[in-house]
C-alpha cells in the first residue's frame, strides 16, 4: 500500500487531548478501509502564518498513513465536513522518516532553551498584531 | 634566511629569479566583477533533507517579503531549488511559512 504523509490543523479552541482525539478519530476512518496509521505526531497548538478560517492559531496533527488510496479519499472527504479542522494536506512519500519530524526536533530544542524568551517574543508580536487591528 | 638566498641566485639566463615576468593567474577569468563561485549549502555529506515541515531551513531561502529566493543568490542547483520551491509551497499552504509577509 502507498504511504503517505498526512497533516491537520485543528480549531484552536479545542484543548490539547481533544485535538489529539481526532487522531483516534481519523484512524479510524484509515482502519475501516483497511490501512494503517504508523506514527501520530501532536505538534501542539502553534501559531499559523497567516490567518486560516479567521483562526490565528491552530493544533498541528502529523499522521503517517499505510493505506490504499480510497482511504485517504474518504479521509479528505471526511476532513473536509468536519467543523474542527481548518485544513489538511496529504503527501505521497516513498519512506517515512526516522525519528521525529523537524517540527518536533524544533520544538524540543527550543524547549531546552527555557523558551521563556520565545514565549515573551510570541505574546509581544500577538499583541502588536491586535494593536493593528484596532487602526 | 635559506629563502632570501634562494631568490638571489641567477638562473641559466642570468636574471635574477623574482625579476623575471609572472604571468597573472588565468586572465580569462579577471573580469570586474567576478565573484567567487560559491557552493551548493546542500552540497556536503551531511547537509540536511528538503523538506516541507523544516521550517528553520526552508526560512533561509524566502526573502523577507516572503518570496523564494532566486538560486543565482542562494547557489543552490536547479535540482535542488525545485525541491526547495516545491518544500516552500506546502509549508505555505499548511501556514507555517507565509505567502506575504511584511
Amino acid at each position: 500500500m502507498p504511504l503517505y504523509e498526512h497533516t491537520v490543523i485543528a480549531r484552536p479552541d479545542l484543548s490539547a487531548q481533544q485535538a489529539q482525539a481526532l487522531a483516534d478519530q481519523f484512524g479510524q476512518v484509515i482502519a475501516d478501509q483497511g490501512g494503517k496509521v504508523a506514527k501520530v505526531e501532536y505538534w501542539g497548538l502553534r501559531n499559523l502564518a497567516y490567518r486560516v478560517k479567521k483562526n490565528r492559531k491552530g493544533h498541528y496533527l502529523h499522521l503517517n498513513v499505510d493505506a490504499p488510496a480510497a482511504a485517504i479519499a474518504e479521509l479528505e472527504r471526511t476532513q473536509r465536513i468536519h467543523e474542527d479542522v481548518l485544513r489538511y494536506l496529504t503527501v505521497k512519500v516513498e519512506a517515512f522518516e526516522e525519528g521525529p519530524s523537524a517540527v518536533m526536533q524544533a520544538k524540543s530544542s527550543r524547549d531546552e532553551r527555557g523558551g521563556r524568551r520565545e514565549r515573551d517574543r510570541d505574546r509581544e508580536r500577538g499583541e502588536r498584531d491586535r494593536g493593528e487591528f484596532r487602526s | 634566511m635559506a629563502r632570501e638566498d634562494d631568490t638571489d641566485q641567477l638562473d641559466e639566463a642570468g636574471v635574477p629569479e623574482r625579476r623575471r615576468p609572472v604571468e597573472p593567474p588565468n586572465i580569462t577569468i579577471r573580469r570586474p566583477f567576478f565573484r567567487r563561485r560559491k557552493s551548493s549549502p546542500f552540497a556536503h555529506a551531511d547537509a540536511p533533507k528538503i523538506d516541507y515541515k523544516d521550517v528553520k531551513l526552508l526560512q533561509r531561502f524566502i526573502s523577507e517579503r516572503g518570496k523564494i529566493v532566486p538560486r543565482r543568490i542562494t547557489a543552490v542547483t536547479a535540482k535542488e531549488q525545485r525541491l526547495l520551491a516545491q518544500a516552500i509551497k506546502r509549508a505555505r499552504e499548511l501556514a507555517l511559512l507565509p505567502y506575504v509577509s511584511g
